[in-house]
């Protein structure tokens, strides 16, 4: 009897990643492999000024000296970093005026991909700034976001117009010498986004970016850097997916956030990238630095993720809560399937006084996958009454699947109060027959008995984000039943 | 509309129920009582598809098909709903959800349109009225942290959106205050219809004081032992279980 339920949970979440496919785009690339000319060769594609050049080389010179880390509860051969195309863009246009203009191959991705750049997405306020393979081919509502003062654009474009304020924040919250990855970043990084919301600005529009990798053999290298001025606020959206590749696609992004006095950031990711095949094969490694800092009194930061793809995912947002009475958010939902690895997790660095953190993660574990959470909370001396509240749930389906849990805690003064609950549970035959005899499928009843889990976690998240995201937890662990 | 004939269960190698036969009528309600551990789940489990039984001989027809050969949700799309014992939890998903889902794959079935929102949401207000079921309870999710009392009248609930042809209510008034157990049986008597029929499964006779019984049979190790009218659950309550047995150790005897 337990054979036959494990059976059925193998085929409902033996399911195929569904957004397979592939763009035929001109493309323009750097030759494969890493040294300073191929850095000098980015730079000189983006036109970068000097100053860019040289921090790109300072870390690059710096990697050179460094290990990949090997701690995470993950396991994958080495990586060539020698065999990987480090640059690559859709060849260059003139610049558009409209959609219109924007290569319809391209729009066609990003409709299958229900991405609604178009019309219906403008009516719900939203505006995109599309990235496809490292170079940005559409911005829209640039005017309503200029009048108030706020910047979105990408990263590449920030760096010709605001050096200033690229130079004042870029790599102050993950340096480069933070770790291996985030070396490599900042030596190779193609492209990413840059927001900037001025003093007192609540920007009145949620910010969202849809990245994509695309071409054989390309790493992605991503960097976002977002600045919250006093009194400002921010909510942005990040989405991903990806089209099914033979090769592993190494992707090491950062992600940097400054939340000055009595600023708010929420930022929201939804990563769907191909996980590799049913037997492991392929897939994404996703080696990801994503940090973030309350500078300032009153400030607040908080991350909400839905992460159903990649092969492994390396990830650990975190905050760094200086200001006093700051806040810190890590909502996160983790699903693995087949042969996905992910050691996912945050951590929360309390520094100033009165500082709050609040750590929900609920992780999925289905086929012969392992899923890690790992997280740090760490209240230094100085922070007097700071409290964290953690809970990580892990939800198994099928018996031939891990869930863990790693947590640290290091508590340095005596007001500090730091809680941890922790529960594994599995999807009971019980809960399965009760739906199956209300006419609900195998597959419906997975679906929804898993959204109900993430439920916390998905009611963080932007309205018409949390649609998606709870049909991807449902794709996710679809397969073949019926 | 439901035929079951020398039907015998195991689990484990363990024999449950054992040569068992029942025929139901459209129309009909017929009340199955016993003592504990006789087959009485065993028996609703079966009917509704739980594949943790081995059948291993007899059959059951339901509206004329092999009801052995269906999925458990076909079965429920086909008009076979269980009451459960102990209607289990769902953390995090909501009734309304949950009946949606429930109702429009059934509909899918049939070859209905889904119901919109809105549609679903009146039928809901009706069903509840129907029921008497607090408004509350629906916006709870499914069973979480529900009383005994609100977990039973949540599956006469659900039972009333779904409309089935054959219901199967088992221990549906185990752990139940009078006032409970009333309206547990109001709801039953207000779905009952010529077209559809119900199987009551209880241990007491108390619930068949306010759901007449067409037929009375009792269940004893693993077939029924005694059939008959309402009188004869009135007559097990007056003379208790042992009564039955020793008839049925009898006729073993003979």
């Amino acid at each position: 009897m337990e054979d036959k339920n494990n059976d059925i949970l193998e085929e409902v979440t033996g399911s195929e990643y569904k957004y397979g496919f592939y763009t035929d785009v001109e493309m323009e690339q750097a030759p494969k492999g890493l040294t300073e000319d191929t850095i000098r060769f980015i730079s000189a594609k983006k036109n970068e000024p000097e100053f860019m050049l040289n921090i790109r080389l300072k870390a690059f010179r710096h990697w050179q000296t460094l290990k990949e880390p090997r701690w995470a509860h993950v396991q994958y051969p080495p990586i060539d970093y020698q065999d990987i195309i480090y640059y690559s863009a859709p060849l260059k246009k003139p610049k558009l005026e409209s959609l219109n203009e924007v290569d319809p191959e391209l729009l066609e991705t990003f409709e299958k991909l229900g991405i609604p750049l178009e019309e219906q997405k403008m009516l719900a306020g939203v505006a995109v700034d599309a990235v496809m393979d490292s170079v940005s081919v559409a911005t829209t509502f640039r005017s309503t976001l200029a009048e108030k003062g706020v910047i979105f654009c990408s990263f590449s474009e920030a760096v010709q117009e605001y050096p200033e304020l690229i130079k004042k924040y870029m790599g102050t919250v993950v340096p480069y010498t933070d770790n291996f990855f985030a070396a490599l970043n900042t030596a190779v990084f193609s492209d990413g986004s840059f927001v900037f919301i001025p003093k007192g600005v609540k920007c009145p529009l949620e910010l969202s970016t849809y990245f994509r990798i695309n071409a054989a053999n390309t790493g992605q290298f991503e960097r976002t850097l977002i600045v919250a001025e006093e009194g400002s606020y921010v909510s942005y959206m990040e989405g991903c997916t990806a089209p099914i590749r033979d090769e592993n696609q190494l992707h090491a992004a950062i992600v940097e956030i400054i939340a000055h006095k009595d600023a708010e950031v929420k930022y929201s990711t939804v990563q769907n990238w191909w996980p590799g095949d049913k037997e492991g094969k392929g897939g994404v490694y996703n080696f990801v630095t994503k940090r973030g800092i309350c500078e300032g009194e009153n400030s607040k930061i908080s991350w909400t993720q839905v992460e159903t793809g990649s092969a492994i995912t390396w990830k650990y947002p975190s905050l760094i809560l200086r200001g006093d009475n700051s806040t810190g958010e890590f909502y996160s939902v983790a699903v693995t399937n087949n042969h996905q690895q992910a050691d996912t997790g945050t951590k929360m660095i309390h520094l100033g006084k009165n500082t709050r953190s609040t750590i929900i993660s609920k992780g999925i574990s289905a086929g012969f996958s392992n899923n890690s959470y790992r997280g740090l909370v760490k209240t230094t001396r100085k922070a007097e009454n700071a409290r964290n509240f953690s809970q990580c749930d892990s939800l198994l389906l099928g018996d031939k699947c891990g869930a863990h849990t790693f947590p640290y805690i290091e508590v340095g003064n005596r007001s500090s109060i730091v809680e941890h609950e922790a529960t594994t549970s599995k999807i009971s035959e019980d809960q399965l027959f009760y739906c199956l005899q209300r006419g609900i499928d195998m597959e419906s009843a997975i679906g929804l008995i898993v959204n109900g889990y993430a439920k916390e976690v998905l009611s963080k998240l932007p309205m018409e984000f949390a649609v998606e995201a709870q049909k991807l937890l449902s794709i996710s662990l679809e397969g073949s039943v019926g | 509309m439901l035929s079951i004939k020398d039907l015998s269960v195991s689990i484990n190698g363990k024999t449950i129920l054992d040569g068992f036969n029942l025929e139901v009528k459209a129309g009909e309600v017929h009340a199955i009582m016993g003592p504990n551990g006789t087959g009485k789940s065993t028996l609703a489990s079966v009917i509704a598809g739980r594949d943790m039984f081995d059948v291993d001989r007899g059959e059951i027809t339901y509206r004329g098909q092999n009801l052995l050969e269906m999925a458990p949700e076909i079965r429920a799309r086909e008009g076979i709903f269980l009451g459960f014992q102990y209607p289990v939890e769902i953390p995090g998903v909501s009734m309304a959800s949950f009946m949606r889902t429930a109702i429009n794959e059934k509909r899918k079935h049939l070859g209905l349109e889904p119901m919109s929102g809105a549609e679903f949401l009146k039928l809901m207000e009706e069903k509840k009225k129907l029921v008497e079921i607090h408004s509350k309870l629906t916006n709870r999710s499914v069973n979480e942290g529900f009383s005994g009392g609100e977990k039973k009248k949540n599956e006469i609930f659900q039972m009333a959106l779904l409309e089935p042809r054959l219901a199967i209510l088992d221990e549906t008034d185990s752990g139940l205050d009078i006032d409970a157990l009333k309206v547990v049986a109001n709801g039953v008597n207000k779905l009952r219809s010529p077209e559809n029929a119900t199987i009551i499964i209880t241990h007491y006779q108390r619930l068949l004081d306010f759901i007449i019984p067409d037929y009375v049979h009792v269940l004893f190790d693993g077939r029924i032992v005694k059939s008959g009218d309402k009188s004869l659950a009135l007559e097990l309550e007056s003379k208790g279980y042992e009564w039955v047995k020793k008839e049925a150790n009898m006729a073993a005897a003979h």
